[in-house]
């Protein structure tokens, strides 16, 4: 089984500030980790190539140090490991990210099934996935927690949690998934993938690489601007009733019918 | 701030970093659940093993990765800040392995020691009894050979990981009128026949850790299961121990470092007339000598261990030394760390209660400290005989 797994480096959400004056995260000293959402999709990756043998290629776009996030997904077990890294690349809101990925992918050759977490905990959009299986054009399940391959190993069951409960869904491959936590329990690394981690190349991909047109990249290739960023104010205001329990009550209601919740 | 500089290797550090992690993520936050319930840590095991860390010490053709004491030292250092009783069981399964690589036939190596190096199955070490601690050639456990087997009688006592671990390396006696020559070791498995364990111990802490009696009851193993030869039973023991000594200082510099993390933390925090507890000179002072003593037993270890690795043989005086040293470090540091958070340290909320349970067994285990006194009095005694 060929799999893919779409990984991005973000900000440990535990240790990253915010400077309320300009808006915007301090990054600067910041740890940076692979998105906790995607470590279950390289795990439920890992887990089927245990069971069905094939190859785990981890895809991430980002700066340099990304490497870093791809190395660490090796040292877990994933057998190749691809970084888009282009100045060009810079800024690409989901839009330019779903074509840069969705170009890669094209260019990795034959896949069977690409995972992606359910969303960054950074950008917190949810829509990479989507937006990467319409480019290329594959069926998709979203918010998977349980998966398994069904014995003509070529069609998937996964269980999609909702707002209600669960929805059991049939797929056939190629296809792609995007992963919830709850899914799988990632492992640790192990002393022989970290060696073979720090041994293995990883190949930088850039525009030309790809074959990207470079009005759908980055910045350019963007729909959407952020036009400015701010920490929203929760105003709590508290009042308390005095009387009798049943005076109480009543005025409880009175007010709750008036903030129109009754 | 700078830290002592031990000079690790990338490889060397990637162990480090594997085995801190395994610590923070894996033992943590079970270790007072484990203790509380003297359960056996078989997930923590499995976690070990998939990190490849069982096979550290033991050659590439087994599936190891050819390192040596020193690493196995890294190791359980970091695995020790999580908790001593899982560490000890990933201690004593090199405790019981190391027989069979320094002295296994190459059948018996490729026979165990892969298993061993995957993690796949525990290995114990069964040297004390009732009668016989500190005086191990007092053993009376006994092998007979009859016909293609030989046959063992006795009771083992105290044996770590009994009952769990699948392979036992076990000493008893062959002649007792040759004394210590008279021993020979054994390779026992789980499920031999007449070979049974007495129940689990209760004990002051190191509770995550099993402990029991090895019972054998006529019991018949194969002959091709005699490791090294006949009559160097506590060779193969002494070998293994100073092999293995420094190992446990590197525990008890572990644990040493866990305590001191908590006690720091806290006396910033503690507010007590007025100010944090740590601005009483008192305090600094204490956590100076801590945190120094600390420094200088990791110091001792590393290069006993280094020594080791480089193929120096009688090492049984530096071995005694690092284990010595340590150890009684360890315990201080641990007390005085409970000493710092005071009530708050005596209740088991906090976790430097256990840790100070743990860290006596580090002074009686593998030998007691002042047995490894009287090892490197004795081998003073030898070396300024020469000068
Ligand atoms: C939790 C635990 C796990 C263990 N795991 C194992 C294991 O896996 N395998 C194994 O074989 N054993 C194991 N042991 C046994 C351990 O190694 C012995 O307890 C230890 O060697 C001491 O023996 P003893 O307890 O009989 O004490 P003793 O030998 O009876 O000693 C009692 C006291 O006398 C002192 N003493 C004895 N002789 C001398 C002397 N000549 N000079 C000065 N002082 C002396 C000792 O230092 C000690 O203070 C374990 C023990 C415990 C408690």
């Amino acid at each position: 089984m060929n799999i893919v797994v779409c990984i991005k480096q973000v900000p440990n959400a535990k240790t990253v500030r915010y400077d309320t004056e300009k808006g915007t995260l301090v990054r600067e000293g910041v740890e940076a980790i692979i998105n906790p959402f995607d470590f279950h999709a390289l795990e439920a990756g890992l887990h089927l190539k245990d069971a069905y043998g094939g190859e785990v290629t981890v895809l991430s776009m980002g700066p340099p140090q990304a490497e870093n996030a791809l190395r660490e997904s090796l040292s877990l077990g994933a057998d190749k490991g691809v970084l888009l890294s282009d100045r060009a690349f810079a800024g690409a809101d989901t839009l330019a990210t779903t074509y840069t990925l969705a170009k890669a992918i094209e260019k990795l050759g034959p896949v069977d099934l690409v995972l992606c977490g359910k969303q960054a905990i950074d950008g917190d959009t949810a829509q990479v996935g989507p937006g990467l299986a319409a480019r290329l054009g594959l069926p998709y399940v979203t918010c998977v927690n349980a998966l398994s391959v069904m014995d003509d190993e070529k069609t998937i069951q996964v269980r999609r949690i909702n707002e209600d409960g669960y929805d059991i869904l049939e797929l056939e491959m190629p296809a792609l998934l995007t992963v919830l936590a709850s899914i799988n329990t990632p492992r640790l690394p192990s002393l022989k993938g970290k060696m073979m981690a720090r041994k293995t190349e990883i190949p930088i991909w850039d525009a030309e690489g790809i074959g990207a047109k470079p009005s759908m990249v980055g910045l350019t290739g963007s729909a959407t601007r952020v036009v400015s960023t701010w920490v929203p104010t929760f105003e709590a205001r508290r009042e308390m009733f005095g009387g009798s329990a049943e005076e109480q009550v009543d005025a409880l209601v009175s007010r709750l019918k008036a903030a129109g919740i009754l | 701030m700078t830290q002592v500089n031990y000079f690790l290797t990338e490889e060397q550090q990637m162990i480090v970093d594997l085995a801190r992690q395994i610590a923070k993520e894996k033992i943590i936050p079970v270790r007072a659940r484990l203790d509380e319930n003297n359960e056996f840590p078989w997930d923590i095991m499995r976690d070990i093993a998939q990190a490849d860390l069982f096979g550290l010490y033991i050659p590439e053709q087994y599936g190891g990765f050819a390192k040596g004491c020193f690493e196995n030292c890294l190791a359980l250092e970091q695995l020790a800040y999580g908790c001593i009783a899982v560490t000890t069981t990933f201690a004593a399964s090199a405790l019981g392995g190391y027989p069979i690589l320094l002295f296994g036939s190459e059948k018996q190596k490729a026979r165990y020691l892969p298993d061993i190096a995957s993690g796949k199955r525990l290995v114990a070490f069964g040297l004390t009894e009732a009668n016989a601690g500190s005086d191990a050639a007092g053993i009376q456990t006994t092998a007979v050979e009859d016909g293609e087997h030989w046959v063992l009688n006795g009771t083992k006592q105290w044996i770590t990981s009994g009952g769990e671990a699948e392979i036992y390396t076990i000493v008893a006696m062959t002649n007792k009128n040759k004394g210590a020559r008279g021993a020979t070791a054994y390779i026992v498995e789980k499920g031999d026949p007449g070979f049974s364990f007495g129940k689990k111990e209760r004990k002051m802490g190191l509770n995550a850790s099993s402990t029991t009696e090895l019972i054998m009851n006529d019991c018949r193993i194969p002959k091709d299961r005699i490791l090294g030869r006949n009559g160097q039973g506590f060779l193969i023991a002494m070998r293994t121990l100073d092999i293995a000594r420094p190992g446990i200082g590197s525990i008890a510099v572990g644990l040493a470092q866990a305590a001191l993390d908590e006690a720091v933390k806290y006396a910033r925090q503690r507010i007590q007339f007025g100010q944090p507890i740590i601005s009483f000179q008192a305090l600094q002072h204490m956590l100076a000598d801590m945190a120094t003593n600390l420094e200088a037993s990791r110091a001792l270890v590393y290069s006993v261990a280094r020594t080791i690795d480089d193929g120096k043989k009688d090492t049984a005086k530096i071995s005694a030394m690092a284990k010595l040293f340590a150890t009684d470090m360890s315990m201080r540091v641990t007390t005085d760390a409970v000493q710092i958070l005071g009530g708050y340290g005596y209740m088991k909320s906090y976790p430097v209660e256990k840790m100070m349970r743990d860290a006596k067994i580090l002074q009686i285990y593998e030998g007691t400290n002042q047995i490894m006194c009287n090892i490197i009095g004795q081998a003073l005694n030898k070396e300024y005989a020469k000068k």
